[in-house]
């Protein structure tokens, strides 16, 4: 590592550590208007105004010194140079919100004590003013005995003091390394409060719009009604606002394989770009509309502040299966992708709660399976509304995704029971203020995620599926018999089919098993080369959708046991791979795995043979 | 008067705190939140179905959710008088 100086963002969760860090580095870090959004080190490169670079990290927010969860535990470590392999921090940006100043300042209190060259970010004036708050951080200033300077993260503002403020500490005599005597926590507290009381240089009454709006979405009824109403909207939006763009990338991608064809001699290359490539990539990419407005809502959660009032609702419920409100946060996220949400379960303090919330978040519905459920569901279920403004297939998204949750609650509830039993833990958190999030995070979001999902497009599954085509390819079939049977691949498939034939999957869903372990949307990708392949030369069929060739060629049960199945099974490698990592070996994991496949076999076995027995097979 | 018993946004000061019925990471985190013998508090919210559910209450500027396992540890006094902490400012 580069022996640059190393400063270090430390302060109370939801300070706005990440918003600065962002600001001074440029880099992208994850905000959200809730505790414990970070929750690992993150480095960047500052220059402070003499151009000397320095090595900034964010931190995991953390009330005190003495952690109560793993990501606090980071913080703990790092500024106290326990981190192996880290030298300590030369200095601290210790970062206080000013519109909780008496909490946050006790926090600051005891970072200062430790006697590295410090400066205090007081930031979210902003918000202070808005709730009639007016500070003077000269008056900090003098009572901390360390330069203050007033910034706004998000707008970029105080910026410059803080740099200069910085380089001046830095350059003051060499860090003495005095720990100043540990004080009571109570004596710091009482301090705090002081001195936060001698910086108000105005306070006038607030408008009290947090409580205000939390009378009504915290309501013991309408709130929880709120929070599936929001839930609904989400998923009939991905369906009803997506169709248009969704279309429109479709037709593009139909451009591109009869432009391949018209410029192409038949032949090898020909049929590797327009079934390998376009036809199966492009079957995912026409997803990306759905994708980004699932996104967009929880973009929209996360910044608000709505996230930990989901927690607030969902706690009593949570609690009847052994888990925390605080759990839910990380489950929330994981429809976005389980990894970040296995992820943010660091902030669960009780490691039974924690190992608990790991192994159910594969249960909720990550982004990666909307492609498959997209296509099945408007291949399989008409597109007419059941009532004013509720379309079918938005109401069959959502019911999917509900299956997914009350799965993962039963699943908490049985594992809470048996091999994870242990004292139910508690539910203390801080509610962050409302913010309207601003257009232009909200853009800078959505644009991160698109690029995101069209490079996971152009990598592993573009690479997944080359392989697959190439598997599927070879050898050539003898007239008569189906390609996609006869090839490698084919017979691989042909093997599994025995296993999953009693589930009532068909050959195609048998060959897309395996390799949407890679990603869950290869299982899209697959499908449409396989057709693709079989198709060849009949024109006819190549101008059909891929969803009316499914139609064609599966049965209802069929399509509802793969919805089934995609439910609750196969986590992608890199699920596995982090469950690995956050519980620290494979014995959790394997049993992660060998649980999911069991519950989604039999998911699907019995909705196939339900649906069989109801006269759709 | 315990926490729970507190009537919604009545401004009200921590009296007495039962560490003992909290195990040491929960008396560690209310602690850092701000509660302490003194204290102002106000409850603002009861979630959940049937009052099961925990509660939001105002700790000086800060918003907190706790169950109301937590709340019931808590004994408030409500009055004229000033919280401890307000008197030595
Ligand atoms: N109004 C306002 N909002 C801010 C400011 N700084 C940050 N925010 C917002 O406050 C929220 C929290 O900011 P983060 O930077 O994620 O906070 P953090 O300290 O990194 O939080 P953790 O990672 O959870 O410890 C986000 O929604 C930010 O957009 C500010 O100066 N003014
Ligand atoms: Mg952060």
């Amino acid at each position: 590592m580069s022996a640059l100086p190393l400063v270090a963002l430390v302060g109370n969760p939801n300070a706005g550590k990440s918003a600065l860090f962002n600001a001074l580095t440029g880099a992208r870090q994850k905000l959200g208007n809730y505790p414990g959004v970070t929750v690992e080190r993150k480095a960047g490169r500052l220059s402070l105004p003499d151009g000397r670079p320095v090595e900034l990290v964010d931190l995991p927010g953390t009330y005190s010194l003495d952690p109560t969860s793993p990501d606090e535990q980071v913080t703990r470590d790092v500024v106290l140079g326990r981190q192996e392999g880290e030298r300590r921090p030369d200095a601290l940006i210790v970062v206080v919100d000013a519109s909780n100043l008496d909490n946050h300042l006790r926090f600051a209190l005891e970072l200062i004590a430790l006697g590295l060259p410090t400066v205090v970010a007081l930031n979210m004036v902003d918000l202070a003013t808005r709730d009639g708050l007016e500070l003077d951080a000269n008056v900090l200033a003098r009572e901390l005995g360390v330069p203050v300077v007033s910034t706004v993260a998000v707008r970029k503002r105080g910026l410059d003091h803080l740099r200069q403020a910085l380089e001046g500490q830095m350059n003051g005599a060499p860090a003495p390394y005095i720990t100043g005597p540990v004080r009571d926590f109570d004596a710091v507290r009482t301090d705090a409060r002081r001195i936060a009381r001698a910086a108000i240089v105005r306070e006038t009454p607030s408008r009290r719009l947090t409580a205000a709006v939390d009378r009504v979405l915290l309501h013991p009824v309408a709130g929880f009604l709120i929070l599936l109403a929001l839930l609904f909207v989400m998923f009939q939006a991905v369906f009803s606002w997506a169709s248009a763009p969704a279309d429109l990338l479709e037709g593009w991608v139909t451009a591109l394989g009869e432009a391949v064809t018209a410029t192409l001699p038949p032949g090898i290359l020909h049929d590797f770009l327009l079934q390998g490539v376009v036809g199966g990539v492009g079957a995912v990419i026409v997803f990306l509309p759905q994708i980004l407005i699932l996104f967009f809502f929880i973009l929209m959660l996360e910044a608000t502040g709505y996230m930990a009032r989901a927690a607030f609702i969902m706690d009593g419920l949570m609690a009847r299966v052994g888990l925390s409100g605080r759990a839910f946060i990380p489950l929330l996220s994981s429809f976005a992708c389980a990894v970040p949400g296995i992820m943010a379960t660091r902030t669960i303090s009780d490691p039974k709660d924690r190992l608990t919330t790991i192994l159910i978040a594969p249960l909720m519905t990550c982004s990666a399976r909307l492609p498959v459920y997209g296509l099945i569901i408007s291949a399989f279920i008409p597109a007419r509304d059941v009532g004013p403004g509720i379309g079918l297939q938005g109401l069959v998204m959502f019911l999917l995704y509900v299956f997914g949750i009350v799965g993962a609650l039963i699943a908490a509830w049985a594992l809470r029971l048996t091999v994870t039993k242990g004292q139910s833990s508690g539910f203390l958190m801080e509610m962050p203020k409302y913010q309207w999030p601003r257009p232009q995070d909200l853009l800078i979001g959505l644009w991160q995620r698109a690029v995101i999902f069209l490079k996971r497009a152009g990598t592993i599954i573009l690479f997944t599926n080359i392989v697959l085509w190439a598997l599927m390819s070879f050898p050539k079939a003898p007239d008569g018999v189906r390609q996609s049977e006869y090839s490698i691949a084919g017979r691989i498939a042909g093997g599994i089919h025995l296993l999953v034939a009693p589930i009532g999957f068909n050959r195609d869903i048998s060959l897309a098993l395996l390799p949407s372990m890679a990603a869950r949307e290869v299982a899209v990708s697959a499908i449409a080369t396989v057709y693709a392949i079989d198709a060849e030369d009949d024109v006819e069929a190549l101008d059909k959708g891929l969803g009316e060739r499914l139609q064609g060629r599966w049965s209802l049960a069929t399509a509802l046991a793969f919805l089934a199945w995609f439910v609750f099974a196969p986590q992608c490698i890199s699920t596995i791979a982090v469950t690995r990592r956050e519980t620290a070996g494979w014995k959790w994991t394997g049993f992660m795995i060998g649980y999911l496949f069991t519950l989604a076999y039999v998911a699907a076995g019995i909705t196939y043979w339900t649906a069989v027995a109801l006269g759709l097979g | 008067m315990r926490l729970t018993d507190l009537p919604l946004r009545q401004p009200a000061y921590v009296d007495w705190i039962d560490w003992a019925a909290l195990t040491p990471s929960e008396g560690q985190r209310l602690r850092e939140f701000g509660l302490c013998e003194g204290a102002s508090v106000e409850a603002l919210h009861h979630g959940g179905f049937l009052g099961k559910g925990p509660i939001a209450c105002k700790v000086g500027r800060m918003t907190i959710a706790m169950r109301r396992a937590h709340a019931t540890a808590i004994t408030v006094r409500t009055g004229p008088e000033m919280a401890e902490t307000e008197k030595a400012a």
